[in-house]
């Protein structure tokens, strides 16, 4: 096992080497520094304890889809869906935030419990169909995101309508927020939330799920072989379902990291890039959930230095993301760095 | 044709160290070894799959290389795999010219082609009709044009893979007929097989690998089965099964008019009927496709049935669920191990709990149970004789099909079940683990458990059984005591013949 975690671990870093250097040549071919780039990208990011809080609140929601993801494939699902599944968390989380008016410590789980609930009912109909119909879950999650996109549209001027725009809902207070006090003065006024907390809590549970648990070997063992899970008795049907709802109710915490955390509303019209970006913090990841947390993190510092980047450099921001894009592309063909990884180790191991 | 001194390492093992073979003009070569011993290894690098480490091919004196199996056809060397690459709805000369097409400007000339088949097809004696669809044609028939099309392509040596696996007995005859009709006229067969009937009843010269090491090449004549199974596995082997006479007991598993409708809409199984006492081995035998995996599948859950009943210990479970039926005290050595045996992503000992991982001890409070997962399958490894890369942790799919199958055989029976349904349980093993799962079949009925054992090898259902049911076209054919019937018996029941009738 161990020397398997390793292999992953070495891929997740040769891709983003590899990522890194094809940005470099980009930001040279731009006519920039890309030393002077990337110390500007990586300061952005990590410049000063504010910064540091920004960038963790913007990996919180990633890690959420991150993990969602991840959680699918490894039981053989493909969950596209993230993204309607954190817009529904989040609905979720602002209906309760706006409706009750309830002491914090009893407001704020509420809000977690409705979020996952939104992004697990939203989860759960991609699973009922496969399970019931074989429709397959790629087709039916994406569907659901522009189902969700459409439900905000209509939802949030109908029935939470802000003070100023349509386009939003009203802003929560901030007894509803998970930001808190004594983490913004912490972090000397970032965004960072108690998304964070909940975030890593997740990672762990689900790595003991997957690893320890009766439920993670019966889900994995319907994700790597469904007729050898049939044959050995599991309800192989029932597990696509509680799969796709876990995944969701993930994605639906982040989503309530997101709009009710990282943000004060909720925007109609806008379907999240955390839920796509997810894919690629899973990849990268190696599917692992802890390896989803160190990439999430990764990515949150391209996120929130690019901004600074550009401030300070004539190289524009979209260079941030297509670095990641570069990485992910490394890190989906990582069988091919595998491969290369084997040779070296062969050469190496022959000269000696 | 002469492979020489060829040498193939993979990362941990040498697959092929030192091997030589010569396959003379006009002879039956048999290539005979253990699963896992390097057969495929070095067949597979005279296809130019692999490239050997070391050594060198030769064909009529010259060394050549191979790159790819073109070239290999080429060079005049075809090979009729275990499993026919035939496409199902063309007609057999289709098939046979699938990649060198005779053109006739831009239309296929069919007519050339269907001519030059039902040449060669009379010349061999191999009985095949050109225009024939290959979905309506039999085993037999679809083999015999694979064989076929090896000649097409001038083929001068034809390699068989395990040629008998899917034959009936009578099959079997003809085929060995055959391959003496190819080499009067001058072709040259090398035989990949472990059964050591067929080559003593037809090949010229045997060599024996044997984890990956050369034993060495006989003459068939010379030697008996007992010894050239003695070089196979490196020890005496006892071919007997041995079996006390013993009473059966209670009915243990009743299945009364079970009917299955197929995939395909069609009934597979038409109001079969049967039973198994405790105390007692019955064989299933038939051609493969016949019925026999819906039956086991009904039985064991995994298909709905239509009509009839199934009684376990006089409890009707054909609602029950698998997972329920497997409680009740069914174990199921699946047919196919790939598919449903193992979770191939899984570890050997994840593997090893797949029915039982919610019980106690491999589990408390919905928590896995690691250390009792490890004793669990070190103990399954050490009384099967599961051999791997890294014991427990291996991963199932880096694992050879044998030790598979051992895994299996050993879970399944480590449940104690008072009824172990066995499905081709020594499909692709060696000697050695054969007769260990004979071994440990016999003493499952020995301690006064119902076996139902579903083969494909007769000899294997003759030499188990107490009493044997023959299925052919999903219905029963007739049931026969072991003791009081032979092989040309169930074979003619086997195609369809009933007990009785006149042939």
């Amino acid at each position: 096992m161990k020397i398997k975690i390793n292999k992953q671990i070495y891929i997740g870093l040769i891709s983003v080497l590899l990522g890194l250097i094809a940005g470099a040549i980009l930001m040279a071919f731009t006519g920039n520094n890309p030393f002077l780039g990337y110390s500007y990208l990586f300061r952005g990011g990590l410049m000063n304890i504010e910064r540091i809080g920004n960038t963790l609140a913007t990996a919180t929601p990633l890690i959420f889809t991150g993990l969602s993801v991840a959680f699918a494939f490894k039981t053989g699902l493909f969950n596209i869906g993230a993204s309607g599944q954190m817009l529904v968390g989040g609905l979720f989380a602002t209906a309760v935030a706006l409706t009750f008016n309830i002491p914090r410590v009893v407001l704020l789980p509420t809000m977690i419990i409705a979020a996952m609930l939104g992004g697990g009912l939203w989860a759960f109909i991609p699973g009922l169909l496969k399970a019931r119909f074989n429709v397959h879950e790629v087709v039916s999650t994406i569907m659901m995101n522009w189902i969700a996109y459409w439900t905000i549209y209509y939802s949030v001027p109908a029935f939470f309508k802000g003070e100023f725009l349509e386009t939003e809902s009203r802003s929560i207070s901030s007894a509803a927020s998970l930001k808190a006090e004594w983490l913004t003065d912490l972090f000397n006024g970032s965004f960072i939330n108690y998304g964070l907390f909940l975030a890593v809590v997740a990672v762990v549970i689900i790595a003991v799920i997957l690893n320890k648990t009766v439920l993670g070997y019966e889900l994995k063992a319907a994700g790597y072989n469904r007729f050898g899970a049939e044959y050995a008795g599991m309800k192989v049907n029932r597990n696509i379902i509680l799969s796709m709802v876990i995944a969701g109710a993930l994605s639906g915490l982040g989503g309530a990291t997101y709009y009710v955390g990282y943000a004060s509303n909720i925007q109609i019209g806008v379907l999240p890039t955390m839920g796509f970006d997810g894919i690629a913090a899973a990849l990268l990841g190696g599917l692992n959930p802890y390896g989803v947390m160190a990439a999430s993190i990764f990515f949150g510092i391209f996120h929130s230095g690019k901004g600074f980047m550009n401030a300070m450099t004539s190289i524009p921001p979209e260079i941030g993301d297509t670095i990641i894009a570069t990485i992910i592309y490394f890190a989906a063909t990582s069988i091919l760095i595998e491969r290369a990884i084997n040779v070296v180790r062969k050469k190496v191991k022959g000269e000696n | 044709m002469e492979m020489l001194n060829i040498r193939k390492e993979f990362p941990g093992i040498v697959a092929n160290d030192d091997i030589s073979i010569n396959l003379k003009k006009g002879e039956i070569h048999a290539l005979l070894g253990e699963n896992g011993a390097g057969k495929s290894t070095l067949m597979s690098i005279l296809f130019g799959l692999y490239k050997p480490d070391k050594g060198q091919i030769k064909v009529n004196g010259q060394e050549v290389s191979i790159h790819n199996p073109n070239q290999a056809n080429d060079l005049g060397i075809g090979m009729v795999h275990q499993h026919f690459k035939l496409v199902h709805n063309f007609t057999i000369t289709e098939n046979i010219i699938l990649g060198l097409e005779p053109k006739h400007g831009l239309f296929l000339n069919l007519k050339d082609a269907s001519k030059r088949i039902k040449e060669l097809s009379d010349k061999y004696k191999l009985n095949v009709d050109p225009d024939a669809l290959v979905e309506n044609v039999s085993v037999g028939m679809q083999q015999r044009a694979e064989i076929l099309k090896m000649l097409y392509r001038n083929a001068e040596v034809l390699i068989f893979d395990e040629p008998t696996a899917v034959l009936t007995p009578q099959e079997i005859l003809e085929l060995i007929k055959i391959m003496r009709n190819l080499t009067e006229e001058g072709k040259s067969i090398l035989l990949i097989t472990h059964k050591l009937k067929e080559i003593k009843a037809v090949a010229d010269r045997c060599t024996v690998i044997r984890r990956g090491k050369m034993i060495g090449t006989v003459e068939v004549a010379d030697k008996s089965t007992a010894d050239m199974a003695e070089m196979m596995v490196g020890r005496v082997v006892s071919f007997n099964v041995d079996k006390k006479e013993q009473e059966a007991g209670d009915v243990v598993l009743d299945v009364k008019d079970l009917s299955v409708i197929g995939h395909q809409g069609v009934p597979t199984l038409k109001n079969f009927s049967f039973t198994v006492r405790s105390g007692e081995i019955l064989g299933i035998a038939g051609v493969d496709g016949n019925g026999q995996t819906e039956l086991v599948e009904a039985i064991t859950g995994l298909t709905k049935i239509e009509s009839g009943s199934i009684l376990l210990d006089n409890k009707d479970i054909s609602d029950f669920s698998i997972r329920k039926r497997i409680n009740a005290g069914i174990a199921h050595i699946p047919e196919d191990r790939h598919k449903h045996g193992l979770v191939l992503d899984y570890s050997l000992e994840e593997n090893m709990v797949l029915e039982i991982y919610n019980r106690n001890p491999y589990s408390t409070s919905g928590f896995l149970n690691k250390s009792e997962i490890r004793s669990h399958a070190d103990k399954i490894i050490e009384d099967f004789d599961v051999r791997s890369g890294e014991g427990p942790v291996t991963i199932a799919r880096s694992m050879s099909g044998g030790n598979q199958q051992k895994a299996i055989v050993g879970r399944e029976v480590d449940h104690d079940p008072n009824l172990l349904i066995a499905v081709q349980p020594t499909r692709g093993l060696d000697v050695g683990s054969i007769e260990y799962i004979h071994k440990r079949l016999v003493e499952q009925r020995d301690n006064g458990k119902a076996v139902l054992l579903v083969s494909l090898e007769l000899d294997e259902i003759l030499d188990l059984s107490d009493r044997i049911v023959i299925i052919a076209g999903g219905e029963k054919v007739g049931v026969v005591k072991a003791s009081e019937t032979n092989e040309n018996e169930v074979g003619l029941m086997m195609a369809g013949v009933g007990k009785g009738d006149t042939p």
